[in-house]
C-alpha cells in the first residue's frame, strides 16, 4: 500500500509486534513525531503470542523519511519485530461502525443498501440505524458517501489490520518478512485512530 | 536475606564493576544515598550540577571504555542530566543514569519535585525504566547496563520512586544469575559474509580508495584492524572528527579529517576518490554537506553496527552490519595486499596545495599556536577534551594525536560546556595520565561550578582557555554568513579566570603573547595538581578551511596565506 499522494507526502503500512507494557505506544509515537510522520491509522491488539501486542500503522509522511521509520522502530528495545509490509501481498481490512439517520420513509432503502454492501446493522433506535461495516477502506468510504443522503450522524473507524497472504502451495514464500515475522497478525480490537 | 531497594542497587552496581558514581542527592534518592556510604568501592564523586555529573560519566566512559554512571534526584535534578544525555546519546556512549523519583503514591499528582523523568527523556535515551517494585531493581539494572554497553552504546537512565529505594524485600541472591532476555534487542555483531565479500571486491577494484573512520573504530577499539586493512591495501584514512585518534595521526596514510572544518585535503580525498570505506561513520552533515553533491564520483561501502544508519543519510553501494572490529577481522583476509602509488601521491600532493595546518605569520597570540604548543610539549600523548567551538576546531586540527582514543569532544551533539565535567570524568578514568582541556570563554562558564569538584579532589587537569571575550564561532558565523551583522557575540563581562581559579584553590596563570606559551606550559605541567590557563587569544579570527553549512568541496574557504 504504498503510495505517493497529491500533496507528496507517502503512506506506508507497518506491522509490528511489541512487548505489552505500559509507555511503548508513547516511544513508538514519539519517534514518528520527531520525524514529523502523521499516523494515519493505527490498530493495536493482543497477538498470539503471550504478553505481546501487534500494530498495525499507517504512516504518511515524506517518503524518504516514512521508508526509513521501521528501521528506527527496530531500534526500539521493546519493539520485537517490525515489518514495512507496504510492498507485500496483503490482505488487509478496517472496522467501522457508522449511525445513519432512518425514519420511516427511509429506512427501507437504508437497510436494502446495508444488504447490498453485506453490512450489519447492529442496532436500531427511533430514527436512527447503526451498521458495522467491514472491508478494506475504499468499501467504508464508499459506504459512507452512499449514506450521506441520509444523515451520518457518527462513523467509528479501527484502522487497518494487515495480514500478509498465505503461501498458495506447501512450503511457498509467503511473503519477503516472513522469516522473522512468523504467524499470522491478529489486531483483535482498534484502539485509535487519527494523529498521535 | 532481606535487603533495601537501595542495596539491590548498590549490590547491583558492584557487580556491574562501575567504579565511580557522579552525583547530587536530593529529598527523593536518599534513602539510595543513606546506602551507598557502606559501600566503599562505588567511589561517589559529588559534583556541583547535575549536568556535570552526566558530562563527567560521559568523559569518564570515553576514556575508560566501561559505563560511565551518575545519579541525580527527582524534578530539576533529573532534568539538568538530558543535556548530558543528549550528549551521550548523538555519540553513542554508554551511560547508565540513576534518578530518584516521588514515591509511588504521589505520581502523576504533581508532587514536589515530581518530573516525568522517562517522558522527558524519550528522545535522548536508548531506553528508560521507571522501576515500580523493589523486586525488579536487580534484573532492570543488569538489563539497563548490558543495553547501554552493548550493540551501538548509548544512555539508559533508570529512574526509582523513593519508596521502592527504601522498600525492603526477601531477595534472593540466584536473582544475579539470571541472564538478560530481551527478544526486542539483538545487535549485530558479525557481518553478513556475502556483504562482507562484496565490500572485498569493491576495495581490491578500487584505484583511489579513501577510509572514513569514525567513532565506531574507537567503540569497538578497532585500532589494529584498521591499521591492518589500511597497510594492506595501502588506503589513506581521514578521519570524522570523532574518529581522532582512531588512527595515528603521524602515520604516513593519515590524511587528517574532513568537513565543515577539516582539512581542505581531507574533504578533496573524499570528493576525489572512486571508493569510500565508511567505518563506523554515520555520514554526520558536517562531513557530507549537501548530501546530492557529497563524493559523487565514488561507491560506498558502509559498515555500522547500527542498522538504521545504513541509507538514513547517504545510499551506499554496500553495507555491511555488523559491530566493526567483528566484520574488520572478516574483510581483512579477503583484502588483497596492493598499493595505489598514484592516487596516494596525488593525496600527498594535495596536502602540499592546501596546507590547512599551517598557522598564517603573525605576532598576535592565536588559538592556533596554543593548541599547537601544548601538542608539542606534550608530544601528542594527553588525553585531550573540548567544548564547542572555534577552539575545538583548533584543538581537532592542531593537536597531533598519537595515542588511540585520546581525544573526547561533543560531537554530534556540540554541548557547550562539555570540556570541563568531561575532562574531570577523563582524568578520574586515568588517574597517571596527562589530561589537557580545551575551553572557550563561553562554554566554560556554563559549568565552572565542577572547579569545585576538580578542586575537592585534587583532579591535576590542565585547563586551557581560549579566550578572546566573545562566542568566537558566532562571531565567525555572524561574519562570514550573516553579512557582519554581530550580535549578542560578545562577552563584555567575563570574570578575571586566574583569580577565578584562585578563589577555589586552583593555580592560576595568565598568558597575553607568544613569548610567554611556552614557560606557561612547562610551568602548568609541572604542577601537581589542577591548573587554569587564561590564554588571551587575537579575538578576530576565524577558522579555516571552512565548507559553509548545507554547501560542498566546491565552496570550500580556504585561508590566504
Amino acid at each position: 500500500m504504498a503510495d505517493i499522494q497529491a500533496n507528496g507526502l507517502a503512506r506506508r503500512t507497518l506491522v509490528a509486534l511489541v512487548e505489552n507494557k505500559p509507555g511503548v505506544l508513547a516511544r513508538i509515537a514519539s519517534l514518528f513525531r520527531r520525524r514529523g510522520i502523521n499516523i494515519a491509522s493505527l490498530a493495536v491488539g493482543a497477538s498470539e503470542q503471550k504478553d505481546l501486542s501487534r500494530m498495525t500503522f499507517v504512516a504518511e509522511g515524506d517518503p524518504s523519511t516514512v521508508g526509513h521509520i521501521a528501521k528506527h522502530l527496530e531500534k526500539l528495545i521493546e519493539v520485537v519485530d517490525v515489518a514495512d509490509i507496504s510492498d507485500n501481498n496483503v490482505v488487509w481490512r478496517e472496522l467501522a461502525m457508522v449511525r445513519v439517520r432512518a425514519t420511516q420513509d427511509s429506512r427501507p432503502r437504508v437497510i436494502q443498501l446495508a444488504n447490498i454492501f453485506r453490512v450489519s446493522i447492529v442496532d436500531v433506535g427511533a430514527e436512527t440505524v447503526t451498521m458495522e461495516i467491514t472491508g478494506d477502506t475504499d468499501k467504508i468510504d464508499s459506504m459512507i458517501t452512499l449514506m450521506e443522503e441520509f444523515g451520518v450522524e457518527q462513523v467509528m473507524r479501527t484502522g487497518r489490520v494487515a495480514m500478509l497472504r498465505s503461501a498458495l502451495s506447501p512450503g511457498g514464500e509467503d511473503g519477503a518478512y516472513s522469516k522473522t515475522l512468523a504467524g499470522n497478525i491478529i489486531a483483535r480490537e482498534g484502539l485509535e485512530s487519527g494523529s498521535v | 536475606m532481606i535487603k533495601t531497594g537501595g542495596q539491590i542497587v548498590c549490590d547491583a552496581l558492584v557487580r556491574e564493576g562501575v567504579k565511580v558514581i557522579f552525583g547530587l542527592p536530593g529529598g527523593a534518592i536518599l534513602p539510595l544515598y543513606s546506602t551507598l556510604g557502606s559501600y566503599p568501592e562505588l567511589r561517589h564523586v559529588l559534583v556541583r550540577h547535575e549536568e556535570g555529573a552526566c558530562l563527567a560519566a560521559d568523559g569518564y566512559a570515553r576514556a575508560s571504555g566501561d559505563v560511565g554512571v551518575c545519579m541525580a534526584t527527582s524534578g530539576p535534578g533529573a532534568t539538568n542530566l538530558i543535556t548530558g544525555l543528549a550528549t551521550a546519546m548523538m555519540d553513542s556512549v554508554p551511560l547508565v543514569a540513576i534518578t530518584g523519583q516521588v514515591g509511588r503514591a504521589a505520581i502523576g499528582s504533581d508532587a514536589f519535585q515530581e518530573t516525568d523523568i522517562t517522558g522527558a527523556t524519550l528522545p535522548v535515551t536508548k531506553h528508560n525504566y521507571l522501576v515500580m517494585d523493589t523486586r525488579d531493581l536487580a534484573a532492570t539494572i543488569k538489563e539497563a547496563f548490558h543495553i547501554a554497553r552493548t550493540g551501538r552504546p548509548g544512555p539508559v537512565l533508570i529512574d526509582i520512586p523513593r519508596d521502592v529505594q527504601a522498600g525492603e524485600i526477601k531477595f534472593d541472591e540466584a536473582e544475579w544469575d539470571k541472564p538478560v532476555s530481551l527478544r526486542g534487542y539483538n545487535p549485530p555483531t558479525v557481518g553478513d559474509v556475502d556483504d562482507v565479500a562484496a565490500a572485498a571486491k569493491l576495495i581490491n577494484e578500487a584505484e583511489k580508495p579513501v577510509i572514513l573512520a569514525g567513532h565506531g573504530v574507537i567503540i569497538s577499539r578497532a585500532y589494529e584492524e584498521l591499521r591492518e586493512l589500511a597497510e594492506n591495501a595501502q588506503i589513506p584514512v581521514v578521519t570524522t572528527m570523532l574518529g581522532i585518534s582512531a588512527f595515528p595521526e603521524d602515520h604516513v596514510l593519515s590524511a587528517g579529517f574532513p568537513g565543515m572544518h577539516g582539512m581542505a585535503y581531507a574533504s578533496l580525498a573524499l570528493d576525489q576518490a572512486d571508493l569510500i570505506v565508511n567505518i563506523g561513520a554515520r555520514f554526520d552533515d558536517r562531513i557530507t554537506g549537501d548530501t546530492k553533491r557529497f563524493a559523487t564520483n565514488a561507491k560506498k561501502i558502509h559498515i555500522d553496527i547500527d542498522p538504521a544508519e545504513i541509507h538514513k543519510n547517504i545510499k551506499v553501494e554496500a553495507p555491511v552490519t555488523g559491530d566493526v572490529r567483528h566484520v574488520l577481522g572478516q574483510l581483512n583476509p579477503l583484502v588483497a595486499n596492493t598499493t595505489h602509488p598514484v592516487w596516494i601521491q596525488h593525496i600527498e600532493q594535495l596536502k602540499a596545495d592546501h596546507p590547512s595546518l599551517r598557522i598564517r605569520e603573525t605576532d598576535e597570540l592565536l588559538g592556533q599556536h596554543v593548541v599547537k604548543a601544548i601538542s608539542d610539549a606534550t608530544k601528542g600523548d594527553a588525553l585531550v577534551v573540548s567544548g564547542v567551538g572555534q577552539h575545538q576546531m583548533w584543538a581537532a586540527q592542531h593537536y597531533q594525536f598519537k595515542n588511540a582514543n585520546s581525544w573526547f569532544s561533543s560531537g554530534g551533539a556540540g554541548t557547550m560546556g562539555y570540556e570541563v565535567p568531561a575532562a574531570m570524568g577523563a582524568q578520574i578514568a586515568h588517574p597517571e595520565k596527562e589530561v589537557w582541556t580545551f575551553a572557550g570563554d563561553g562554554g566554560i562558564q556554563m559549568t565552572l561550578s565542577e572547579f569545585a569538584t576538580i578542586a575537592e579532589n585534587n583532579l591535576p587537569v590542565k585547563i586551557a582557555i581560549l579566550n578572546n571575550d566573545m562566542l568566537g564561532m558566532i562571531t565567525q558565523w555572524q561574519d562570514m554568513v550573516f553579512d557582519k551583522n554581530f550580535y549578542a557575540n560578545s562577552y563584555t563581562g567575563n570574570p578575571d579566570f586566574v583569580k577565578l581559579a584562585d578563589a577555589y584553590g586552583i593555580k592560576g596563570i595568565r598568558v597575553t603573547n607568544q613569548d610567554a606559551l611556552e614557560g606557561a606550559i612547562l610551568e602548568a605541567r609541572a604542577h601537581p595538581g589542577p591548573v587554569v590557563i587564561d590564554f588571551v587569544i587575537y579575538a578576530d579570527e576565524n577558522v579555516y578551511p571552512m565548507i559553509p553549512s548545507g554547501q560542498s568541496v566546491e565552496q570550500l574557504i580556504e585561508e590566504n596565506l
